[in-house]
């Protein structure tokens, strides 16, 4: 496998594959030189045309526990803004030899472009391509759950997962209800029917209204982010009332079993989708959602860049 | 497929290897016995277990563990990427101790190489020793065994494989002899 595009390109062996990887990267976390000299030599571009803190930071952070060189593309401050296009940008960074190219982007399918475009000769991961798919963000979520909930090895069958809020301008969501089903956890949409995309009939989950009656069954709830920036219609009458309906606050903290835990992809709007006592609970492992993100996003760079090419079958040997 | 070395035998030179770095570290106080993944892995645990009835003291005073090298190899480019094993450092870290690397088969000498490399990461040992169960010759560094199970000369094109009872279901050594492609 070349690139990383969509979790829809993993079978289930590839997805554990990463997972494991992840599970034994983790570990040079805590070792006193957190550095392997596996990607030397390897050049790595994050090609970000939409702002990002976490992702672009865990995937540099990853590319240089592994060694390779990490240079920083942000649209903003580059001649994207004085008009260059995508072609032109990606032509240039073939140019200074980059080995992969991780892109995000505000449109749908933007990765798929690049990796089709045959403009560079390196691996692409898509970093978030518009309200299509996040897959890194997937593998994270996956690891954090499996950490918490699963068995060390092995999937996440028997697990019951509710992802909530604005699944209709969600990457975060579409990549996850793939990952979560693919690995066999039982996935649930809570959202207000204005948030859920066409179609939803169609995906591998079930779909609910009514969080309070979904919170008791499940082991996980995944908060989304109310994604104001993409909203250019009313989708629900007032923040307060969204916040009332599918917002988490203590009461329905309390509501949950007591051994299940609180994900949020972040950036968090506290106050709206999840509240700040929620979101620094015992019960929220939001915070290290970020540093098993490193671990994951190391795994892939490893098994896309380390080995010699390989066109067809899976990630290992 | 010829048998080299039966299951006594093996048996035999653990328990020889286990003397000698009782012997060679003066006890088994100072000493962290790092197998090499996977079937390194499980000779360091019997290693272990032998030293300890030797020395007549809990198997949990051995420190043992388990160092996977593939981060470190130098074959990585040439070959799709391989699963990581684990690696499992004992409590007590590798500063200021004697570390006895163990692995099955001893060849090019690259996966030591990768496993000083991975070893220096880590900290800095008092020594760095090798055991190895089988030594097959043709090495490509200039490193070598410290305790040797069986020296076992091979042409390059055989291809030795150690057999164990906790992967294998049966301990012997095999050689191969590769069938001409």
């Amino acid at each position: 496998m070349r690139h990383l595009l969509s979790i829809s390109d993993l079978n289930r062996g590839d997805a554990l594959s990463i997972l494991d990887t992840a599970v034994e990267l983790a570990r040079i976390s805590d070792a006193p030189v957190k550095k392997l000299p596996t990607l030397r030599g390897k050049t790595i571009v994050n090609l970000f045309f939409e702002d990002s803190t976490r992702t672009r930071i865990s995937f540099e952070a990853a590319a240089k526990r592994l060694s390779a060189d990490v240079i920083n593309f942000s649209a903003k401050g580059s001649s994207v803004s004085k008009g260059e296009s995508l072609k032109d940008t990606a032509q240039t960074l073939q140019a200074m030899g980059a080995d992969a190219v991780i892109i995000r982007h505000s449109a749908s399918g933007a990765a798929q472009w690049l990796a089709d475009s045959h403009w560079i000769g390196g691996s692409v991961i898509n970093a978030g391509d518009g309200t299509h798919e996040h897959p890194t963000q997937a593998l994270l979520d996956a690891f954090t759950i499996r950490k918490h909930l699963g068995s060390t090895s092995g999937d996440l069958k028997g697990l019951h997962i509710a992802i909530v809020g604005d699944i209709l301008h969600s990457r975060v969501a579409r990549s996850n209800v793939l990952l979560l089903s693919l690995l066999g956890a039982e996935v649930t949409l809570v959202a207000p029917p204005t948030l859920l995309p066409m179609g939803v009939q169609t995906w591998p989950v079930k779909v609910s209204y009514d969080f309070d009656s979904v919170l008791p069954h499940v082991d996980a709830v995944m908060m989304l982010r109310v994604q104001q920036e993409r909203m250019q219609d009313l989708f629900f009458p007032t923040a307060r009332e969204y916040s009332h309906f599918f917002g988490l606050n203590r009461d329905r903290l309390n509501l949950m079993k007591k051994s299940s835990i609180i994900m949020h992809p972040g950036p968090m709007n506290r106050g709206l989708e999840i509240t700040a006592e929620c979101a620094d609970s015992a019960r929220s492992v939001i915070v290290e959602q970020v540093a098993n993100g490193v671990s994951v996003r190391m795994a892939v760079l490893y098994l896309l860049l380390a080995g010699a090419q390989q066109e067809q079958g899976g990630l290992l040997a | 497929m010829s048998v080299a070395l039966p299951a006594a035998d093996i048996s035999r030179a653990l328990t020889r290897i286990a003397h000698e770095i009782l012997e060679r570290n003066g006890g088994a106080t100072d000493i962290t016995l790092l197998g090499i993944p996977t079937r390194g892995a499980h000779l360091a645990k019997r290693l272990a277990q032998i030293i300890a009835t030797i020395e007549k003291v809990p198997l949990s005073e051995i420190a043992v563990g388990t160092l996977d090298i593939t981060m470190h190899r130098d074959d990585l480019r040439l070959r799709a990427p391989r699963a990581l094993m684990p690696t499992m450092i004992p409590p007590a870290g590798i500063e200021n101790r004697h570390v006895i690397l163990i692995d099955d088969v001893f060849f090019s000498g690259r996966t030591i190489r990768a496993a000083l490399d991975a070893l220096g990461e880590m900290g800095r040992p008092k020594s760095v020793q090798l055991a190895v169960l089988v030594d097959r010759g043709h090495r490509e560094l200039p490193i070598r065994a410290d305790f040797v199970g069986k020296n076992l000369p091979t042409a390059h094109s055989q291809s030795v494989k150690v057999h164990l009872t906790e992967i294998d279901g049966v301990d012997e050594v095999v050689i191969e002899d590769e069938v001409s492609a």
